[in-house]
């Protein structure tokens, strides 16, 4: 046993005053070993990946925005006389959020620019945590392991919107007013506890003087703080997880092929975060979000034409608009036992987002019933290889914007110059074909790409150029490809529908029947990948063009 | 593309499917070679990039520059012209977008251009091992066997008991959020005074009292209850039940139900404002069709027809509120609403029966 008090020749000693520091931090807290493990840790690189860094960003930004806005905005909705700068509005009853949002925009420096960038940050990010999530769904990126960061992020997106809404509301303005006259006309629809959840909400009757210092509250404190908390956990599961590779050479489940983290990645991650933030102040600086001085004040009497939502909420205020009140002289709404059911109201603002959501949430063990498919997957499907998946996504897509786009029915109308009464027939008309019109179309347009595919794996690619042959026969060269670009069109799996199998009692119950139905659903439609016995055929039924493209391949190759 | 088709369209979509496991598939040739940028060879090339990536950083530092002198250069003095506000806006925008732009860019150009691009392959390793597993198993065993829990159920049962009762008082401490609905919003500042005087149909916003005489055919009003603006509290809850819209048209166009007929005066009626779906306010009136619209979701009722619903998601007309002329000539209320105006409640049919009893 050697003594501590001698000194050890291989104790390590700092040179620098940064080093001695550094040193310092990492006896305490392991800096070395974490540098170890994550310091050239492998990130794979993809332009689609870039949404979710989006959305992290944009959030970075919200919450040094939203800090400046706190120091300024106060949520009372106590009466004052309007005494800032903007003179249309000077002595104008109202409330002090409004006055302060007013105070914020025209006579705090900077005020304005950090509303504005706010604002626009918070529309980026809810559209980028979306597309991120339509990018993880169309690339089966929410399969084993990864289900529960998918629901993590699904959770992130409903947080996401509650944010939004919150945070829409506390101006307390004209537009923001009315968006919580329609909230609380939706809440006081819920059968048995709706007019008391409102009584509850707004501190009795609509507006009442609580609800912005309410919104404030969850607005500034409890949102963000679950949104950070499901962040830590998604980006955990990231680490846990690696992140998903697209296919290619040298690329499979077993490795994960990119970037080191340090230097490059970092770098380009870290460079991304100022140009996010750059592109919003960009926004912010040209382009007027929210002007809510020209809304004026809360009263519950004027309302300007052409009011609309922040867009992630437009598809429930659009399934609103959609859904008819009478049907001929048949009220939707009804009495039944002497206590009302507001179904025109209760079922667009409940059922579509309910079913969206509840698809979005189960969709990985859906799938994952269907096609007992347990393995983990590391390597990404692209879009077109997973035909039936796609067709959903986009019929799911597709019925999301047509409640989105009826949001804007009114402006539709009135820049299109068409009846509005029309475009709500139509929208109520595609509300229930647009989905299977989507689904339809989607799953062709895969499988075309995929024989596109095959045809370029077999055949090469057009390269464009027109050869007369020596007895005048004209073809048109096709380039072989490489084997780097032909193993990305070919190596993928293509499952074929998996048949009913019997439970070990030897019995095909219903369930499982049920099963092999929907597994020949998603997989009877199917293009195979080429094989090279395919491509053996393929070049033999060339036979004569043979020699021109030999000739021609080393040039094109080349390029 | 026709001398090179993969047969025939029928047999160029579903692929043969038998056996495809077994069926040779091509080899993963790899990760592909790796291609030298300008940069790595040519040492020219690298020093451009050096000097585009600092002068992007120099555009970054003119941006936080352009910042300070547009914060501090314009003064945001009392009345200043909404002009000014814009321009500086537009100035911290430009600074702030340059100094993010250049920093974002510059740093980005220099991975790209600079940093090694080799592509690197990493093995992947499992989420959970078995030897994991079983010693995770064995470790819950012991916590649970130290404990006691199974051997103890009536410690178990009864700290489940406790447990399951422990949050109630979370949610009974938030009683006092709001108070009872009770009958509040079956109620308006329409209905008459203690003694009896009726109330008068007021200008929005100024309170002024209308008289019949003023409303001339074909206008319309927005109207708030008499002495509305001297509420000193819950005014707005207060007008939020109690605006109407008031139109004059031909009597001839009214067709009122039995019992309506003396709740317009001269063809002037009076209507809820506050749209029956979910409470926007009813707020255009197309006076050459006679149909209000909420802007809203567009619920479209038709005055003709005592507002019936014609369009749109509202499923009630729009509650009317009955008028007359008191004997100086001003338009008064002779009643409350006879039933709750704005979105429909649970409770609102008994509301309906009570002021109907």
């Amino acid at each position: 046993m050697s003594s501590n008090a001698t000194p050890d020749a291989s104790v390590f000693v700092a040179k620098t005053s940064g080093g001695r520091i550094t040193d310092f931090v990492d006896q305490r807290v392991g800096g070395s070993g974490i540098l170890r493990e994550f310091g050239r840790k492998v990130f794979p690189d993809h332009w689609s990946f870039m949404f979710g860094e989006v959305a992290l960003y944009s959030f970075v930004i919200l919450l040094l925005s939203g800090t400046f806005l706190t120091f300024f905005f106060d949520p009372s909705m106590a009466e004052t006389h309007y005494a800032g700068s903007y003179t249309p509005l000077k002595n104008v009853e109202m409330s002090v959020a409004y006055s302060s949002s007013l105070n914020i925009s025209f006579d705090v420096r900077g005020g304005m620019f950090m509303r504005q960038v706010h604002h626009w940050a918070a529309l980026l990010f809810v559209a980028s945590v979306s597309v991120h999530m339509l990018r993880v769904f169309f690339t089966g990126a929410f399969r084993k392991p990864r289900e529960l960061n998918w629901v993590v992020g699904s959770v992130l997106l409903i947080l996401s919107m509650a944010a939004g809404f919150t945070g829409y509301s506390l101006p307390d303005d004209l537009l923001s007013g009315n968006g919580l006259r329609i909230i609380d006309g939706v809440i006081k629809s819920i059968p048995v506890i709706g007019t008391y959840t409102s009584f509850f909400l707004f501190g009795g009757e609509f507006p009442g003087t609580m609800i912005i210092s309410r919104l404030y509250m969850l607005h500034i404190l409890l949102v963000p703080a679950l949104i950070l908390l499901m962040i830590v956990m998604h980006l955990f599961m990231v680490v846990v997880h690696k992140h998903t590779q697209y296919p290619g050479p040298g690329r499979n489940d077993g490795n994960v092929v990119g970037y080191p983290l340090g230097p490059v990645y970092a770098a380009k991650a870290g460079g991304f975060f100022f140009i996010v933030f750059g592109v919003v102040a960009i926004m912010a600086a040209f382009f007027t979000i929210n002007p809510i001085w020209n809304y004026g004040p809360y009263d519950p009497s004027p309302v300007s034409a052409g009011t609309q939502p922040d867009w992630y909420i437009g598809f429930v205020d659009g399934a609103l608009r959609l859904m008819p009140g009478t049907i001929g002289d048949w009220k939707v709404e009804q009495v039944w036992f002497g206590y009302m059911f507001t179904f025109n109201v209760l079922l667009p603002a409940l059922v579509p987002a309910g079913i969206l959501f509840t698809v979005m949430f189960a969709y990985p063990w859906i799938e994952r019933w269907i096609t007992k498919d347990n393995r983990e997957h590391h390597v990404l499907d692209r879009p077109r290889n997973a035909p039936t998946r796609t067709a959903i996504g986009m019929a799911g897509f597709v019925w999301y914007c047509v409640m989105w786009a009826a949001a804007g029915s009114d402006l539709i109308a009135t820049h299109f110059h068409v009846a509005l009464n029309d475009v709500t027939y139509w929208l109520r008309a595609l509300f229930f074909i647009g989905p299977v019109i989507a689904f339809i179309v989607t799953k062709r347009v895969a499988l075309a790409l995929q024989r596109k595919d095959r045809e370029i794996a077999l055949h090469g690619r057009e390269t464009g150029r027109i050869v007369r042959l020596p007895h005048g026969e004209f073809i048109e060269v096709h380039a072989p490809l490489d084997e780097y670009k032909r193993y990305k069109l070919v190596g993928f799996e293509s499952p074929a529908p998996l048949p009913a199998v019997p439970n070990e009692h030897g019995v095909v119950d219903r369930k499982e029947k049920r099963r092999a139905k929907l597994s020949r659903w998603f997989f009877e439609d199917r293009v195979a990948p080429a094989t090279p016995a395919e491509l053996e055929a393929a070049h033999g039924h060339h036979g004569a063009h043979e020699a021109v493209e030999a000739a021609e391949s080393q040039k094109t190759l080349s390029h | 593309m026709g001398n090179h088709s993969d047969g025939g369209p029928n047999d160029s979509g579903t692929v043969a499917t038998a056996g495809q496991n077994e069926v040779e598939k091509f080899q993963d040739p790899g990760i592909p070679p790796h291609r030298l940028r300008l940069a790595d060879t040519d040492p020219k090339a690298a020093k451009k990039a050096e000097r585009q990536v600092a002068l992007l950083f120099g555009i970054s530092v003119v941006g936080t520059l352009i910042f300070l002198v547009a914060y501090f250069a314009i003064d945001l003095g009392h009345d200043s012209p909404i002009a000014t506000i814009r321009l500086q806006n537009a100035l911290l925008g430009i600074g702030t977008a340059f100094a993010m732009l250049g920093i974002g860019t510059g740093i980005v150009h220099w991975a790209k251009a600079l940093m090694p691009d080799h592509e690197v392959s990493e093995e992947r390793h499992a989420i959970r091992t078995e030897e994991d597993r079983q010693a995770a198993v064995r470790i819950v065993d012991d916590i649970v066997e130290e404990t006691g829990i199974k051997r103890r159920p009536l410690i178990r049962n009864t700290l489940l008991g406790a447990v399951a009762l422990a949050p109630l008082p979370a949610l009974a401490i938030f009683g006092d959020l709001g108070p009872r609905p009770d009958d509040k919003l079956a109620h308006t500042l329409w209905a008459p005074a203690p003694d009896g005087r009726l109330k008068r149909l007021a200008r929005d916003p100024d309170g002024t009292p209308i008289k019949a005489a003023d409303v001339t055919m074909g206008s319309a009003f927005h109207v708030i209850p008499e002495g509305l603006n001297e509420l000193s509290e819950g005014k707005l809850n207060e007008k939020a039940k109690s605006v109407v819209l008031l139109m004059r048209l031909d009597p001839e166009l009214l067709n009122p139900s039995p019992g309506r007929a003396d709740w317009a005066y001269n063809g002037i009626v009076a209507y809820s404002k506050i749209c029956t779906h979910v409470g926007c306010p009813v707020a255009l009136y197309e006076q050459q069709t006679h149909h209000l619209l909420c802007p809203c979701h567009q619920s479209t009722f038709d005055l003709t027809q005592q507002c019936k619903v014609i369009f749109g998601p509202a499923s009630r007309p729009l509650p009317q509120l009955p008028i007359a002329v008191d004997s100086e000539g001003y338009l008064v209320a002779t009643s409350d609403f006879h039933e709750p105006v704005g979105p429909t409640y649970w409770e609102r049919e008994q509301h309906v029966l009570e002021r109907n009893a």
